[in-house]
């Protein structure tokens, strides 16, 4: 019984080993420990979705998962969806519609918008906002992602 | 004011262009860089034990135990900082008879609102900090709270600030013509309303925070700040902890959203500040949720009786207003907490033919979080009222909102001009918007669906809102009040020995898009590739000293400084390229990075001219001095703001048994005269209105008897999320203004202006049928139930 | 926010699990999902001294159908519900609340058995059970207990569960041919907490109604299902029985017309 955990996991392909505070959440494991500081933290109770991270094909809050809890698992964050290529089609597309402006929820919502589309949704603006409803973004008003999401399943199809 | 025409039409212009901005890629990588990002070297944590209680005194503090904590550095109380930071007030001489009382960075002897800081607690992690605040003992006598507003100014309640007798903060009346003749008129209606204001806050997705880094060998601070105004904090920050003004240096790299929000002087920041100095190493501090919605300053918290006398035929006559607002224990420094009530009185029905008008404003402390600016500062307020009032009469005397306002707009051809206020107005098209609105919306055939809903129990309801707003504010709104806040921006334009362009600006990005229309400007007025422009922001020892990004005023004011200094390198290096090519620079221009003829003829490759200068001065003539770097500065004058203005629908459904309210389309048109990047200008607006239909329909802080804010998590207060907002479209009228060359005038509030305004229209169009209305916002659905109700 | 600190533990089966929960007598608390468990422990309202994490005990894991009824173990995510054959075939009411349950990154990590152990009034799983006539599977230091979901909730976060015990499972019956099922829940806003929600099951003409977000606790009303079949209207006069919450989102009466409302909206849906 001890109040730090050993873990070993892999993190944007890499393995990572660590001794961790127990109390350690995730995203800030990766954010200080693995200076990934791409996944950000805006509310630490699970309502904003800015730290959401990839964890064995799912997305997850990172400030709802303890770094402990994380032993084994495969977590893909911002940083890892760029060197991937899995974020390509999302970023232009972002990037065409304006699709963020401060940039503070774009982490999550990339994360958001990847699971939707992995899961094979369709370019249904109603299905598309309600699934990314669990981000905050106070910046852009949602319509530029919903477009861009739209503009990523559209043109896949094509 | 007017310039060259090849600024905006030559072939590589990039002015009006929906470029996406080159910056996107870094926030889409992860790769940005806000404020928590950043780590130093022995970098140390603070964490603060805030009053739990509105209003007590503070009779002992205990620290012992929590300074032998694992981890803890350092504790201060407020005692402990006094000698080391000099209190401040919030009032400026142009707000005669503003009254605030100094404020320290943590409470000293008394706490005054729930989440005031009292205690700071250094340590070598932000967790181990927050589990010693946990042992800290503090010993609080509870006061009785000043809570309600409307009970502030009563003689029997309690003081907030003794000395002043009140808790009056400031009043202003302000009186053009004679309502209560006007009122008094035959065939004059007068129709009278009580309007609510909730309290709001900003809810930037990135909290407040700072990072601040003493270096005692140079006596000099660098603080890493998630905020709008690098050079105000700078003075700030040099004036309160007693350093030299040039030794304090504030970046602001990313900011994840500020809205008005991370503008002004928070207490936990300049004793973060403080800490740095006297432990002489770097200090952070990142607000958490909990002590964003608690400390980051509210906004609105107006209750405004008012009313408008139309005669039968629709004309106005005048509008008669009190606005009471509570502000908080104290006025906010350096900006004011008395802001936005003077908007309200300067602006409520600004966009009509007024002769009469008459209002009154009442700012009181209570013990509640500070209020101060927040994004659309009383536009939502003026606005709601005005066209609330003014759609309430329409129904009174059976007129459409629409000719209801083409009959009391002021006419496109009239300007310059003053409104009822004597607020100078130039420039606007209020008749021209709305005229447009009515088109891109198909208002014709909404009222019909509508007509056909109502028989199958549908309540839908169109609204409508026509607003001004300031935007491009002049030294009359800060300056002149003793504030130091720059109404000046500066821009730097270089050329590189490589052809490129670095630029340095005294705006600020906080996600608008501003370091991507200062390159477009820069590129297209000197007339290289976009691509080949660099830039830098937010950083006072880098860029030329300025005001920063607030009021909607980056693209105005640090736009037009840009284009000067653009226009001016330019004019600079065709001197040199003259002597070069033995010619005249009348006779030469640059376009797609090289210098050449009038039809786009190569002659020099800037690159070459530049190399040139900088490595082979030897081949140019001896008196020739070239100087390939420009610096130019703006502000306006003449005017003290430069009013915007649009005309904006909103389309509702309520649902009579829920009392829930569905948006189904917004249409905002607005003229913010040149749009640098429409694209830009368009997320702005819709943003914008996202976050008026946050104040309109979800946003509150609401507050216990007692003064303890109730729903001070993101779970409770609510924002607004993708499922329930609508496609909003936008459409542009340009009338650029004349006060700069660019005229672009500001467009980042609109939205959030005008929106509250059309939401509140379309509502109680929908309830109509119902004779039911509602005045109170945000409209919940209780809200909406108790209206209906209150109509059976 | 960070929450305070505390021994992490991560047994390997169930009956580690359940030594560690007597070990600790009290100060341990299990760790499902997380997903409420962590804000309050963030917001420091919860600092339990130890967590144990059940993530690996295998026996709380696994939806199966055995006759007449369906056993879904504990520690099944909201994310496996939601994808499973059984449960979409056999007990839909799940299937039509999952979608209403906060955002897919909670629901990837959000358990059934967390959910029912922490007995938030506005959670909807809490509601499922009583409509369903679920059975609890409890098991601690004195055997296993099967509790009817009516008997398991107590009040605000409070239930029947032994400080020393864990749900292992809950045992659901399976849908019938003659049964239907209804769904409601009112939100300002997708996927949050209902201001009013209901769940429904029907068994020919006998109802199981049970409302979630109204209360301290999911409710059922007796004269109100005895009554709703032949009179909505005279039926929800029996909403008076409840206690209903009163907060800064609605005060009593107005989530009394709301529960109401959510009622009439989920017989409609079952009837169209």
């Amino acid at each position: 019984m001890s109040r730090f955990v050993d873990i070993k996991l892999r993190v944007n392909g890499e393995d990572v080993s660590a001794t961790v505070p127990s109390r350690l959440n995730l995203v800030d494991f990766l954010r200080n420990d693995l200076c990934l500081t791409g996944s950000h933290v805006g509310c630490e109770h699970g309502v904003c979705g800015a730290c959401t991270v990839i964890v064995d094909g799912d997305s997850v809050r990172g400030c709802l998962m303890l770094a402990a809890q994380a032993n084994r698992a495969d977590i893909t964050t911002i940083e890892g969806l760029a060197d991937n290529g899995q974020s390509d089609a999302l970023q232009a597309a972002f990037t065409n519609r304006n699709a963020l402006q401060c940039g503070f929820c774009t982490p999550g919502m990339l994360a958001s918008a990847l699971g939707y589309i992995d899961g094979g949704g369709t370019a249904d603006r109603d299905a598309i906002r309600k699934h990314i409803s669990g981000n905050y973004c106070r910046c852009t008003g949602y319509q530029s992602i919903v477009d861009a999401i739209c503009d990523v399943i559209e043109e896949a199809r094509t | 004011m007017t310039g060259p025409a090849h600024i905006f039409d030559k072939p590589n212009r990039y002015i009006g262009k929906s470029s996406p901005r080159a910056d996107a890629a870094r926030l889409l990588q992860g790769r940005g860089k806000f404020v928590d990002d950043v780590t130093l070297p022995r970098m140390v944590h603070a964490a603060f034990l805030r009053s739990p209680f509105a209003h007590a005194t503070i009779t002992a503090i205990d620290t012992a135990e929590a300074k032998d904590a694992p981890g803890v550095i350092a504790i201060y109380t407020g005692h402990d900082l006094t000698d080391h930071v000099t209190p401040y007030v919030g009032v400026l001489t142009h707000l005669k008879g503003l009254r605030s009382a100094p404020q320290h960075p943590l409470a000293v002897d008394v706490a005054r609102w729930q989440g005031e800081p009292v205690v700071m607690v250094i340590a070598t992690s932000r967790a181990l900090a927050e589990d010693a605040c946990e042992l800290v003992e503090v010993d609080y006598e509870e006061l009785p709270a000043v809570v309600d507003t409307e009970t502030a100014l009563d003689a029997d309640t309690p003081v907030i600030h003794p000395e002043f007798g009140n808790n009056l903060a400031w009043e202003r009346d302000v009186v053009a013509g004679d309502i209560d003749a006007a009122f008094a008129a035959s065939g004059v209606q007068v129709i009278d309303r009580e309007f609510r204001f909730g309290r709001h806050t900003g809810v930037t997705l990135e909290s407040r925070g700072t990072l601040c880094d003493f270096d005692p060998s140079e006596n000099e601070l660098t603080v890493y700040y998630s905020g709008q105004a690098p050079h105000m904090m700078q003075v700030i920050f040099a004036t309160h902890l007693d350093l030299p003004e040039e030794n304090v240096r504030v970046i602001s790299n990313d900011v994840g959203g500020s809205f008005g929000i991370k503008i002004h002087t928070y207490g936990d920041e300049i004793a973060t500040a403080a800490a740095a100095k006297l432990l002489k190493r770097p200090v952070k501090f990142i607000a958490d949720r909990f002590e964003s919605f608690v400390t980051d300053i509210h906004a609105r918290d107006h209750v405004i009786k008012a009313r408008i006398g139309v005669t039968n035929d629709g004309d106005i006559v005048g509008i008669d207003l009190d606005d009471l607002t509570g502000v908080g224990p104290f006025s906010m420094y350096p900006r004011t907490s008395a802001i936005e009530c003077n908007q309200i009185l300067n602006l409520t029905g600004a966009p009509y033919n007024l002769d009469n008008y008459r209002a009154k404003g009442r700012v009181v402390f209570q013990n509640k979080t500070l209020m101060c600016q927040y994004r659309g500062v009383g536009h939502p307020i003026a606005m709601a009222v005005a066209d609330g009032l003014l759609d309430d009469a329409a129904r009174a005397i059976g007129m459409d909102p629409v000719a209801v306002r083409h009959l009391n707009l002021m006419a496109d051809d009239s300007y310059p001009r003053a409104s009822a206020t004597g607020m100078k107005l130039d420039d606007l098209s209020h008749q021209k918007a709305l005229t447009k609105l009515t088109d891109i919306m198909d208002y014709k055939g909404l009222r019909e669906k509508q007509t056909e809903d109502r028989k199958n129990g549908i309540y839908r309801g169109i609204g409508f809102v026509s607003m001004v707003e300031v935007t491009n504010p002049s030294p009359m709104f800060y300056g002149v009040g003793g504030a130091s806040i720059a109404s000046q921006d500066g821009a730097t334009v270089r050329l590189d020995a490589g052809g490129a362009l670095h630029v340095a600006s005294s705006i600020t990005e906080q996600g608008q898009g501003t370091n991507a229309i200062l390159a477009q400007i820069a590129a297209g007025v000197f007339g290289v590739a976009l691509n080949r422009v660099k830039v830098t922001t937010g950083d006072t020892k880098t860029t030329p000293y300025g005001g920063g990004t607030w009021a909607s005023r980056g693209a105005g004011i640090g736009g037009e400084a840009m284009l000067q200094a653009a226009q001016a390198l330019k004019d600079q290096v065709l001197a040199v390229a003259a002597v070069m090519l033995q010619t005249s620079a009348d006779k030469l221009d640059i376009q797609d990075g090289a210098v050449t003829d009038p039809d786009g003829t190569l002659r020099l490759p800037l690159a070459d001219l530049a190399r040139t200068v900088y490595y082979r001065g030897n081949e140019l003539p001896n008196d020739l001095n070239p100087e390939l770097i420009a610096t130019r500065h703006y502000r306006v004058t003449d005017f003290p703001f430069v009013f915007t203005n649009g005309a904006m629908a909103a389309h509702v459904e309520v649902d009579t048994a829920t009392g829930f309210i569905k948006v189904l389309h917004f249409w905002a048109v607005e003229d913010c005269g040149r749009v640098i990047n429409p694209l830009l200008v368009d997320e702005q607006i819709r943003g914008g209105v996202v976050q008026g239909i946050g104040g309109a329909l979800y946003e509150e802080c609401q507050y216990s008897e007692d003064g303890q804010m109730l729903n001070a998590t993101m779970a409770d207060y609510m924002v607004p999320m993708a499922s329930e907002m609508p496609d909003i479209t936008v459409a542009h009228i340009e009338t650029p203004t004349k006060t700069s060359v660019l005229g672009a005038k500001g467009a980042g509030e609109a939205g959030t202006g005008g929106a509250p305004a059309a939401i509140l229209n379309a509502v109680n169009d929908a309830l109509s049928p119902l004779n039911a209305s509602i005045w109170q916002m945000p409209m919940t659905p209780e809200r909406v139930l108790n209206a209906i109700d209150a109509a059976k | 926010m960070k929450a305070p600190d505390f021994d992490y533990l991560r047994p390997a089966n169930l009956d580690a699990a359940l030594a560690m929960l007597a070990e600790h007598d009290g100060n341990a608390v299990p760790l499902a999902g997380g997903q409420s468990l962590m804000p309050m422990m963030n917001f420091r309202v919860a600092a339990p001294e130890v967590l144990i994490d059940l993530a690996d005990v295998a026996e709380l894991r696994g939806i199966t159908r055995n006759g007449d009824h369906v056993r879904i173990g504990a520690m099944t995510r909201y994310v496996q519900l939601s994808k499973d054959p059984i449960i979409l075939a056999d007990v839909p009411l799940i299937g039509m609340a999952l979608p209403h349950i906060a955002h897919d990154a909670i629901r990837n990590r959000g358990t059934i058995g967390g959910s029912l152990a922490l007995a938030d009034p506005a959670a909807e799983m809490p509601a499922l059970m009583l409509a369903l006539d679920a059975a609890i599977e409890v098991v601690g230091a004195n055997g296993t207990r099967l509790i009817k979901a009516d008997n398991f909730f107590l009040s605000y976060f409070e239930t029947v569960l032994e400080k020393d015990e864990l749900i292992t499972a809950v045992v659901i019956p399976t849908a019938s041919n003659t049964q239907s099922f209804g769904f409601c829940e009112l939100t300002q806003r997708h996927g949050d907490y209902a201001l009013a929600g209901v769940a429904v099951s029907r068994t020919d003409a006998k109802y199981r109604i049970a409302f979630f977000g109204v209360a301290d606790r999911a409710v059922r009303v007796a004269a109100l299902e005895d009554t709703v079949g032949d009179d909505l209207e005279k039926a929800l006069a029996h909403l008076d029985e409840i206690e209903f919450t009163d907060d800064g989102k609605a005060n009593a009466a107005t989530r009394q017309r709301l529960a109401g409302v959510a009622l009439t909206r989920a017989l409609e849906e079952m009837t169209s």
